[in-house]
């Protein structure tokens, strides 16, 4: 598929944010992207007009209940035949933020047998509490699964800002050893919390910002096509957004984020 | 109490109020908690501990007890509670 004919849809509730940011980061890749409404999106029945679909960050309906809970269940209860021939198609989804929380409670990630009637995993209030907006340091840790991450080097370390109150990615206690060997024997982790040289935070605060389990900052499904992070790739596309660029004399004219939007667009126009 | 008209039978349906309380399963931090807690002993009470749970109370309209009970189920298993770290409990009165 040509580069000027990938359509990706950028969903958008009252609560999102960093929308903009999201479908300016696809355009400076030359790709088609569009902001709609979840509400105009089933209307229309037009989902499967895009090749690719973004759960953006923010509040959707303001974390009631939980955080992602409504909007997850929501979309299934408006658009869930859809959505799941859109999985089922390999079309990604990518998940930021509180498009991570979605993801996870509708049951699209781990996924660890398809589309889970009920979340196998939780984004739950951080540790130590309060909402955290910092800039972080993730290492790479996907073989070769991941499509938004394919052909970055594992162990890589990437730079990106996080922004939020309930990122502590969590197990059910009594099902965290084997769910953990699940990730890894299906190459389901992406990224880890460490500190700037690459080691591990090992849950400590700050280089783990939340007290995520693991230090796991982003999984995908076992297809690699569906993927969800804390980390706002779209706050760090351009030198300009970078925390120090005002202290460096020269930046690479793009950030660390600019990877993932690639890896997605450089997958979409392989698959045809 | 309302009659429903379905298939020639005469169905009376109840109103029912759920008092649907989601708390955290044991072992789970609850930073909520901790950061009451915390607070509430620098307010000079001597607080072991405090968990924090939600109370949803919701009105609805069931044939029966039993058809109110499975509903509480289902929307605790569906939406209020994340069975990764929630437990959920459910009152259920019968509106007079």
């Amino acid at each position: 598929m040509k580069r000027e004919d990938i359509k990706v849809c950028v969903l958008r509730v009252g609560g999102t944010n960093c929308d903009a940011e999201t479908k300016r980061s696809f355009e400076e890749l030359s790709v088609q992207a569009e902001i709609v409404h979840v509400n105009e999106l089933v209307k229309r029945r037009s989902l499967m007009e895009y090749n690719a679909l973004v759960f953006p960050g923010g509040f959707s309906y303001g974390d009631y209940v939980r955080a992602g809970a409504i909007w997850a269940k929501w979309i299934l209860a408006k658009l869930g035949k859809e959505l799941k021939a859109f999985v089922e198609e390999n079309r990604p989804i990518l998940g930021i933020c509180n498009g991570f929380q979605v993801l996870v409670e509708a049951g699209l990630l781990p996924g660890f047998e398809e589309i889970s009637p009920y979340p196998e995993a939780a984004l739950a209030t951080n540790f130590p509490p309060g909402y955290n907006c910092r800039w972080v340091y993730i290492k790479h840790e996907n073989k070769e699964k991941c499509i938004f991450t394919h052909k970055i080097p594992k162990g890589k370390v990437l730079r990106m800002p996080v922004a939020h109150s309930e990122g502590r990615f969590i197990f059910a206690k009594e099902k965290e050893k084997q769910c953990l060997e699940r990730l890894y024997e299906n190459d389901q982790l992406v990224f880890r919390y460490c500190d700037k040289n690459g080691e591990y935070a090992e849950g400590e605060f700050p280089a783990n910002p939340n007290g995520s389990f693991h230090d796991i900052v982003g999984i995908c499904n076992p297809e690699g096509t569906i993927f969800g992070l804390m980390p706002h790739p779209e706050r760090c596309f351009y030198w300009w957004q970078q925390p120090d660029w005002t202290r460096r004399e020269r930046m690479p004219q793009y950030g660390d984020g600019k990877l993932i939007f690639e890896r997605l667009v450089s997958y979409l126009e392989k698959k045809g | 109490m309302k009659a429903l008209k379905s298939l020639g039978t005469q169905i009376y349906a109840m109103r029912y109020q759920l008092k649907i309380e989601v708390s955290l399963k044991p072992g789970h931090s609850d930073p909520e908690g901790e950061t009451t807690a915390r607070l509430l002993n620098e307010l000079g009470y001597k607080v072991e501990t405090v968990n924090v749970s939600k109370v949803y109370s919701i009105f609805l309209e069931a044939e029966s007890r039993k058809e109110a009970e499975m509903k509480a189920e289902e929307m605790c298993k569906r939406l209020l509670a994340n069975p990764t770290k929630d437990n959920y409990s459910f009152v259920i009165e019968e509106e007079k």
